[in-house]
């Protein structure tokens, strides 16, 4: 958990500015690196910028909030419904489209669809490799690696016969096997015997029916790979190969040698909290929903975007636009209670006596009092009193 | 063998299942059992069924045995002179009614030159296939088969003479049309149903094309002429009915002309027309508010005292008026009584409505569209022979649709009217849409209807061929005199302060949320704030004690029964329906205080 400092304000806004930010001068500085530019023409340029710069800036009063959701919603209204769709190759079903946007901005802990993007470090970007490490990656049991399994009555005992070509794509060996099953399985007992893995009870009391309920969960005894990864599909990109994954653990993908943990990401987007802290989550949302509309072929100004992955984050946790989530941190009684479950709201800033600033838009409308937005801002009073001393 | 299950029950077996069926099948032709026996058998699941319940979807088809239909020529013609009935070639096996299960084992043919001699049965008209008023679409087989669909439904609302008695009875909400025309383009359905004898439509000349933009997005353009000469012209009849209602007590209502001491007179104006017995005149033209039946009711809440007091004290005013918005004629009056024995009175209103803007038409083919603009005659763009269209028809409703049927009814139509006679347009039968080109290129015109045409008002000629023909037109009973509605300043609700709601309270558009939003998206402060002044209202509030103070109209000033005189009363503009919400929350023991401070 990130913990939350108290930070001075120090940067100033934009409107607060005399010069151009020092950023942006960097960035100029960049482009003109090859120029031969006096230090004063240098000067005028920076001028000149600044004055764009102001002119892109939002004013004071402007609804960024509803101009947002407007921007997001009317576009999503032209999205088809329910679209899952499978993301580069056939097989592996990814939720899109408005699901998966609701997903996002509900803040859901679990999401329908989890998945990865593998990247693999620059060196092992080839074919086989490639292939190697779907196979390794994808968490395996045991009876993906076996040919058969027979239960002996006669020695009561279950025997696997593993296949030796998987175990060697792999990079297992029989040994390797035992040694994990006896680590997992507490009641049975594995050992090798004429190159069958043969499991015997350790206590002698088990009757047939828990023999047979032990194969079935033998069946399913995880083995090797990443836990989680349920299925794994390489896909050939123009710039090299991605992993993209069933399942998602970040933690333990990011240990493996073999993976660009650079470029690697999750779709988890509170796993990408868990992991990189409450900056890479609000930057996956953006990421996330802007993949999504781009999907549909719509177009939607980032900033939008941003403006609600913010809102979203902006408590040092991912919270979702929902009663639980943002709409709970709202500071006006009235706002909230004209979202959803008014009377708990009412009842509750009853209780603690709480005081509604009314300085929000909603409660404003609601009392049918001018707005805090656009020309509601400024005022302006004429002056009795001058008026009276002539 | 083979199991046997009557009315999906286990009955028996059977040794040979075909011949069981044949069997049964042969001695429900000779009615050794009832007709409406059908029996099935499935051969996967070796199983007989025969049905003889109710609910079964069931449809005729003419018998074939070996290749030949068993309806002859012969019966054709005793059926035409009236020797047969359909009855009796059911009787005689000649036609047989088949539902869903015994289709399974038969095989139809669709056409007499289909038959072979596999086949079961033949379909007794290809086109029987549609409903009754998806027959009515000519040409049919033509066109996309959700727009025939549409076509059908939409000739349903179309306006036409519904039932022949009907100046003299009294239904609510009815249209009637004034020239009815027959299609020149029908169908055999039209004859089959007697069509022509109660029409629904007009045939007028469609040009499509484009004037002045005033027909696109499906709208239609109306020549001002074809108006005024009577096409479309409807009647619209709405009844005002009220009874005298008796109460507990010996108490009844009464009609009669109301005494102008009874409790919500209107004026005087409003009852000018009422008659001696409280009942309007025929003929009379009323206008929205005008009563057309006085009545009294007896009050609501009788006192002990009143019961004793005479005349008509304390009778309350429950007359009927013309409803807001709506006009017309009185057609006629009718006194009787209901079952209960109680005074019935029913006044028959109608009004004569002429096309409008707005008002909405469609041909047979799900083509509808409101009226876009109405052309004076003079205006219409002209053919070569002085032909003015009378409706003009947007050529951008044709290839999204795909409403083939449309433009050959068109061609037809024009072949029809130039012919004098009407053109078969039957789906699947139809006469032949090559023959009616070639009928018309030999009447003098170009054989694809179209036409060079002048533009009305520069007379101009234009570069493109119209094309340009008659076609049935409908009136649809949609009209925006039904729906037509705006509101300044009007009545409001007595809880809430706010404008009412709907057409019929003359009630205020309201302005919701999501349109709130664009306000507040143009940062239109003030404006989102007078727009919300609906309910606007200055209230006393106390600022000692942040709670609504009360005004005391004798002594013009406002009191706080809190805070007594020390109280400072400040006016404060806000919602009604905030200080309703206010009241809920002293009402749930919460104590709504407010804190004032200045604006500025």
């Amino acid at each position: 958990m990130a913990k939350i400092r108290k930070v001075e304000n120090k940067i100033k806004l934009g409107l607060e500015l005399d010069e151009l930010p020092e950023q942006l001068k960097q960035k100029i500085d960049e482009a003109l690196k090859d120029k031969k530019v006096t230090e004063k023409q240098r000067q005028k340029i920076y001028e000149k910028a600044f004055e764009e710069y102001k002119k892109a800036l939002v004013e004071p009063g402007e609804s960024v909030g509803i101009i947002g959701a407007e921007s997001i919603g009317e576009p999503a209204t032209q999205m088809t419904l329910n679209t899952k769709h499978f993301s580069g190759v056939a097989e592996l079903n990814v939720t899109t489209g408005l699901p998966r946007i609701i997903e996002i901005v509900d803040g859901r802990k679990t999401i329908s669809t989890p998945s990865m993007e593998i990247y693999l470090k620059k060196e092992y970007e080839n074919e086989e490799d490639v292939k190697k490490y779907t196979l390794q990656i994808k968490e395996t049991n045991l009876s993906e690696i076996s040919k058969e399994f027979n239960v002996n009555l006669e020695e009561f005992s279950i025997e696997v016969t593993l296949d030796e070509k998987k175990l060697k794509d792999l990079e297992l060996t029989k040994e390797k096997v035992i040694k994990v099953l006896n680590k997992t399985l507490k009641k049975l007992k594995a050992e090798e015997k004429e190159g069958i893995i043969k499991l015997t009870f350790k206590s002698k009391e088990e009757n047939f029916n828990e023999l047979y309920k032990a194969k079935d969960k033998l069946k399913n005894v995880y083995v090797s790979g990443i836990k989680n990864i349920k299925q794994v599909l390489p896909v050939k990109k123009e710039e090299g190969y991605v992993l993209i994954t069933a399942g998602t653990n970040l933690k333990e993908i990011m240990k493996l040698p073999y993976v660009d943990t650079y470029r690697t990401v999750s779709n988890d987007i509170f796993e990408i909290y868990e992991y990189f802290g409450i900056e890479a989550a609000r930057q996956a949302i953006i990421n996330e929903v802007y993949k999504v509309m781009e999907n549909q072929g719509l177009n939607i100004d980032i900033r939008h975007l941003m403006l609600v992955a913010d809102t979203m984050c902006n408590s040092a946790t991912v919270k979702g636009i929902t009663r639980y989530g943002v709409v709970k941190e709202k500071s006006s009684v009235l706002a909230r209670a004209s979202f959803e479950t008014a009377l708990n709201h009412v009842i509750n800033a009853a209780l603690m006596g709480e005081k509604d600033p009314m300085n929000s838009i909603v409660e404003n409308v609601m009392v049918n009092q001018i707005i805090p937005a656009g020309t509601g801002i400024p005022k302006l009073v004429m002056d009795l009193d001058i008026k009276k001393k002539k | 063998m083979a199991d046997v299950f009557l009315n999906e029950k286990y009955v028996g077996k059977v040794d040979n299942p075909k011949e069981f069926v044949e069997m049964l099948k042969y001695s429900r032709r000779r009615k050794e059992i009832d007709k409406n026996v059908n029996v099935y058998y499935d051969e996967e699941l070796n199983e007989v069924h025969v049905n003889t319940t109710k609910g079964r979807l069931r449809r005729p088809l003419i018998v074939v045995k070996e290749g030949k239909p068993l309806l002859t020529e012969q019966h054709l013609q005793q059926l035409q002179s009236g020797e047969l009935s359909w009855n009796d070639l059911v009787n005689q096996g000649i036609i047989e009614y088949l539902d869903a299960a015994e289709e399974e084992n038969a095989l139809v043919a669709l056409q007499k030159e289909d038959l072979t001699k596999e086949h079961t049965h033949l379909e007794i008209a290809p086109f029987d296939m549609f409903g009754l008023t998806t027959s009515l679409v000519p040409y049919a087989n033509n066109s996309f088969a959700a727009k025939v669909n549409t076509g059908s439904k939409n000739q349903k609302q179309a306006i036409g003479i519904y039932i022949n008695n009907i100046m003299t009875r009294i239904d609510t909400d009815t249209n009637f049309l004034h020239y009815p025309q027959k299609p020149i383009v029908k169908t055999v359905m039209h004859d089959v149903m007697d069509y022509e004898k109660h029409p629904a439509g007009q045939n007028v000349v469609v040009a499509v094309m484009s004037y002045r933009g005033y027909n696109m997005e499906d709208a239609i353009i109306i020549n001002k002429g074809s108006i005024d000469r009577g096409f479309a012209r409807s009647t619209y009849f709405r009844p005002a009915v009220t009874e005298e209602l008796r109460y507990s007590g010996g108490l009844y209502d009464q009609i009669e002309l109301p005494d102008k001491d009874v409790i919500g007179y209107r004026s005087e104006r409003d009852y000018r027309y009422l008659e001696d017995d409280g009942i309007i005149y025929p003929e009379a033209k009323v206008k929205e508010g005008d009563v057309v039946i006085g009545k009294t009711s007896p009050p609501r809440f009788l006192s002990s005292m009143e019961q004793y007091s005479l005349g008509n004290e304390g009778r309350r005013e429950s007359s009927i008026a013309v409803k807001h918005g709506e006009q017309g004629i009185i057609d006629f009056v009718v006194l009787t009584e209901n079952s209960e024995g109680n005074k019935l009175v029913e006044v028959k209103i109608r009004d004569q409505r002429i096309p409008e803007i707005g008002d909405k038409f469609t041909s047979r083919h799900g083509q509808k569209g409101v009226i876009g603009l109405i052309v004076p005659e003079a205006d219409m763009p002209f053919t070569s022979s002085g032909i003015k269209p009378d409706i003009i028809f947007s050529p951008h409703s044709i290839p999204s649709r795909m409403t083939i049927s449309h433009l050959i009814e068109l061609v037809g139509g024009k072949t029809g009217a130039l012919k004098g006679r009407q053109i078969d347009g039957t789906s699947f039968e139809s006469e032949s849409e090559v023959d009616i080109r070639k009928e018309l290129l030999s009447l003098g015109f170009r054989e694809d209807a179209t036409e060079t045409m002048y533009d009305g008002i520069t007379g101009e000629r234009m570069e493109v061929k119209i094309f340009i023909g008659p076609m049935y037109y409908l009136k649809l009973k949609h009209m925006v005199s039904n729906v037509i509605h705006a509101r300044a300043t009007g009545p409001i609700q007595l809880l809430t302060r706010q404008p009412t709601e709907g057409r019929a309270r003359e009630g205020g558009l309201r302005l919701g949320e999501m349109e709130k939003d664009t306000f507040v998206a143009h940062g239109a402060a003030s404006v989102l704030k007078e727009r919300f002044d609906s309910d606007k209202v200055v209230v006393p509030v106390d600022e000692t004690s942040g709670m609504l103070a009360i005004y005391d109209m004798y002594k013009k000033q406002a009191y706080s029964p809190l805070s007594g005189e020390e109280a400072s009363i400040s006016y404060i503009e806000m919602a009604y329906a905030f200080k309703l919400l206010l009241d809920e929350f002293k009402a749930m023991g919460i104590y709504p205080k407010l804190i004032l401070k200045n604006k500025f």
